[in-house]
């Protein structure tokens, strides 16, 4: 396609889009990303396009990705015509039932589940606020997620409308340098966890003389936790390719090649169309927009292996090959997959780039500290009241990011957990640190891609500490034995430990054993495995003191340091714990207090959730470690 | 439908050793597992040693080399999944099925596999049954969706 017909297509776009903005006839927005799908989105979508048509409303339904609070999906927006969206939480099939027709037939804006509008101030009146006022969105700022949760991932004319691959042909009508420049400008680093400087990368492979070169996104999103490329892939998946094609241009590659888990179905079939699209309106293939400029773009499945996201690891799986780390150098920008110049770069890397193109690096650089310039997305999950994808600037602090967006904890905070496998946990004392690269190094942890885990007083730190190095040890590929045969032992000494088998000495060890580590290790994985140890065991000591010293968990959380018990008292003798206890440890007749025979319960928790959830009492079954097992 | 067998899907790919890993993809897609058969088959065609496809396959987790069970039960291991008592439910699904991750039950019902990461983090803790993804589980309510897949001998994901 050249450049009028792109610009022709873009006048449609821009139709399009308005006459959705303008619609004559209702419609009806889902997130159906595949958090929105997990929460029972296509359930409701089903439910919703029934009663539409039980009372006879014609409306159009689009699938949007999701906009960011996942805890409040499914989601459903009704766009009454020529009106702003109203959005909707938690709508499940009996609730969408009851909205709409509230909505349609009694023409109210139901407050069920309600909250908020797209529109401006006033819009729909006083009592209906606007989304972007909701304490989770206000304080945020989105640029990557611009789109997510707006447009119809589907459609490519949606993405065109809000200037979808001006970006491209801007860079395509000027020579590399200056794309290159601009990026140096804004002062990008890459968000794959390393935060190395994107156009240097750029130029060591620019400046290489080669005959083919290639730019690789890598997808693989390997932090277990962390879902900030699904989402944006989900919801967004031109804006990251207009990146690949942009920074495929600007390093000299013809081929490129997107690495993504195979985990991920949906985000996949959403790249495969949009690649398909982007066929149709020359966006890639040979002379791109008249330019000169071949492009090919494939994709790759990972098929499950942490490791794979290490750059020289998912080289040698792309290529066919067990996914082993080598050293560098050479780096991949000077000899990379089958040994030519290759830039692997993150998903939301990408899905930067073009915003900067657009929008120019001055504006870019308003955004965050002086070190780390621009935005970046987090996945906030754990125990905290709002989970979900979020986009701040850079150094922004984790009070803002924990308690501001995510609304608190239910129960007392004790730490966050940032960076995934290689990261750390931080305690109270640094939730008013910004939070960028070089602060998080700092205190033993990293920003790695973006995963925000936050922990309360019912988890306990040497348990997780344990978790993540049996991660590393079962991710480790094997190659050099540091990570292999250390992680192991960090993993043995952490089992005693929280068997109640441990001893002071272990402590030393693990210090000694974790540090060693660090310095020998082939690659990142083995680098960064012992920090969640190493951390755990600076700002939380007493907790392994109380494991190894006392034999008591103090989060009750230890299998082998805890019992359950019945407290008498309160127990109503309901029978609901005995109705759900698998082993038939739990007896006793009705309106008697129940009897936990030990030796039979499995501490499997089943009792524990029915008496809080649907029992009489609600807490008459507690856990307990220590000195009150007695 | 056409029954689609490993030696029939591998047909299309070319002889590159980068299609290992998508040939291998392809074959679990469509018969559930890696045979030592298909092994043999990818092998004569790429011309790489079936010793060396052994050792690239199982190198990745997502390859298996026995048959699933007529559902597939994935148990997200993710660390949003754990903080919120995924191994609770992991643990339940053991003593329910009677059999450990990785494993099959007789009758050829179920097969329980862990899973780094389902995506879904903020809805933790999620499992996966064939293609459907149960969020905000807790061991009651993961005793409820084991009795649909129980119960009735056809359970789809409408
Ligand atoms: C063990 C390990 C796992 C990694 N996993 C990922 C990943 O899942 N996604 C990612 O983008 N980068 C990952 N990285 C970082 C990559 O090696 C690489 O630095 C990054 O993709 C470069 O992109 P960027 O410059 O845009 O950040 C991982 C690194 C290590 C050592
Ligand atoms: S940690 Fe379970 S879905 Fe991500």
């Amino acid at each position: 396609m050249s450049k009028t017909a792109l610009n022709k297509r873009r006048k449609t776009a821009e139709i399009k889009w308005k006459s959705l903005e303008e619609n004559k006839k209702p419609i009806l927005f889902f997130g159906a990303a595949t958090c929105g799908n997990a929460a029972g989105a296509q359930e409701t979508i089903k439910a919703a396009k029934k009663t539409l048509k039980e009372i006879g409303v014609d409306a159009d339904i689009i699938e949007v990705g999701c906009i960011g609070p996942c805890y409040l999906e499914p989601l459903m927006d009704i766009k009454p015509p020529g009106k702003p969206r109203i959005c909707f939480s938690n709508v499940n099939e009996e609730k969408a039932e009851k909205i709409i027709k509230r909505f349609f037939l009694k023409d109210e804006i139901p407050k069920l589940g309600l909250v908020g509008h797209f529109g401006d101030n006033g819009d729909y009146g006083d009592d209906i606020p606007r989304f972007y006022d909701h304490p989770m969105i206000k304080p945020q700022v989105r640029i990557v997620l611009r789109n997510c949760g707006i447009i119809d991932p589907s459609e490519i004319d949606h993405y065109l409308a809000r200037d979808g691959y001006v970006a491209l042909e801007s860079v395509l009508s000027k020579p590399w340098e200056e794309t290159l420049d601009l990026i140096k400008q804004s002062g990008l680093r890459g968000r794959g966890g390393a935060g190395f400087p994107t156009w240097k990368k750029w130029k060591f492979c620019r400046d290489v003389e080669s005959d083919q070169k290639y730019m690789i996104c890598n997808a693989d999103e390997g932090d277990p936790g962390a879902f900030m490329n699904r989402s944006l892939i989900e919801g967004d998946p031109h804006a990251v390719l207009e990146g690949l094609v942009i920074a495929a241009y600007t390093i000299g590659a013809s081929k490129a090649y997107i690495y993504i888990r195979a985990e991920y179905p949906l985000a996949i079939s959403r790249l495969e169309k949009a690649i398909s699209q982007m066929e149709e309106l020359g966006l890639i293939g040979e002379n791109i927009l008249g330019s000169g400029f071949n492009l090919e773009i494939k994709i790759k499945e990972g098929a499950g292996a942490f490791v794979c996201g290490e750059e020289t690891a998912l080289i040698a799986s792309i290529e066919g090959n067990r996914g082993m780390p080598r050293t560098r150098p050479p780096f991949p920008a000077v000899a990379g997959l089958w040994g030519k110049p290759t830039i692997i770069n993150n998903v939301e890397t990408l899905g930067t780039i073009a915003n900067i193109i657009r929008r120019g690096a001055d504006w870019y650089t308003d955004f965050g500290t002086e070190a780390c310039k621009g935005t970046k997305t987090f996945s906030l999950v754990g125990r905290v009241r709002r989970t979900g994808l979020i986009e701040v600037p850079m150094g922004t602090t984790l009070r803002k990011i924990i308690f501001d967006i995510g609304g608190g904890l239910f129960k007392p905070f004790k730490a966050v957990q940032t960076g995934g496998p290689s990261g750390g946990c931080l305690s109270e004392e640094f939730l008013d640190m910004p939070v960028d690269y070089e602060n998080l190094a700092k205190v033993g942890s990293i920003m790695g891609s973006g995963g925000i885990i936050v922990l309360d007083k019912d988890t306990c730190v040497v348990d997780l500490a344990k978790y993540f190095l049996k991660f590393t040890q079962q991710e480790s590929c094997g190659k050099c034995v540091p990570c292999r045969v250390g992680t192991r032992h960090l993993v043995n000494i952490l089992e005693k430990i929280t068997k109640g088998e441990g001893e002071l000495s272990d402590l030393e060890k693990l210090e000694k054993l974790g540090e060693s580590i660090k310095r020998s290790a082939l690659c990142g994985l083995g680098q960064t495995a012992p920090n969640p140890v190493l951390s755990t065991l600076k700002y939380f000591r007493d907790e392994y003191l109380a494991h190894i010293i006392d034999k008591r968990c103090p989060a009750a959380v230890c299998r082998d340091l805890v019992v359950f018990r019945i407290i008498p008292e309160k127990c109503t003798g309901c029978q609901a714990c005995v109705k759900v206890c698998p082993t038939g440890a739990i007896t006793g007749p009705r309106s008697e207090p129940h009897n936990l025979d030990e030796s039979k319960c499995i501490k499997c928790r089943a009792c524990y959730e029915v008496c809080r959830f649907d029992a009489i009492a609600g807490d008459a079954i507690e856990i307990v470690s220590g000195e009150d097992k007695s | 439908m056409v029954v689609k067998t490993a030696a029939s899907v591998l047909e299309k790919f070319s002889t590159r050793r980068e299609n290992l890993i998508p040939m291998l993809q392809k074959v679990q897609e469509v018969e559930g597992f890696i045979s030592p058969e298909s092994i043999k088959l990818i092998s004569d065609k790429l011309r790489i040693s079936e010793n060396e496809i052994y050792g690239v396959s199982t190198f990745y987790a997502q390859f298996r080399f026995t048959p699933p069970g007529e559902h597939s039960i994935y148990v997200c291991m993710g660390t949003a999944c754990h903080v919120k008592g995924g191994q609770q439910i992991l643990n339940m699904l053991e003593y329910e099925l009677g059999i450990k991750e990785g494993q099959t039950t007789e009758d050829g019902r179920f097969d329980l596999n862990r899973v780094a990461c389902l995506g879904c983090c903020a809805l933790a803790p999620v499992i996966k049954i064939d293609d459907k993804i149960y969020s905000q589980m807790s061991v009651l309510k993961l005793m409820d969706v084991l009795e649909k897949y129980t119960q009735s001998v056809e359970v789809t994901d409408e």
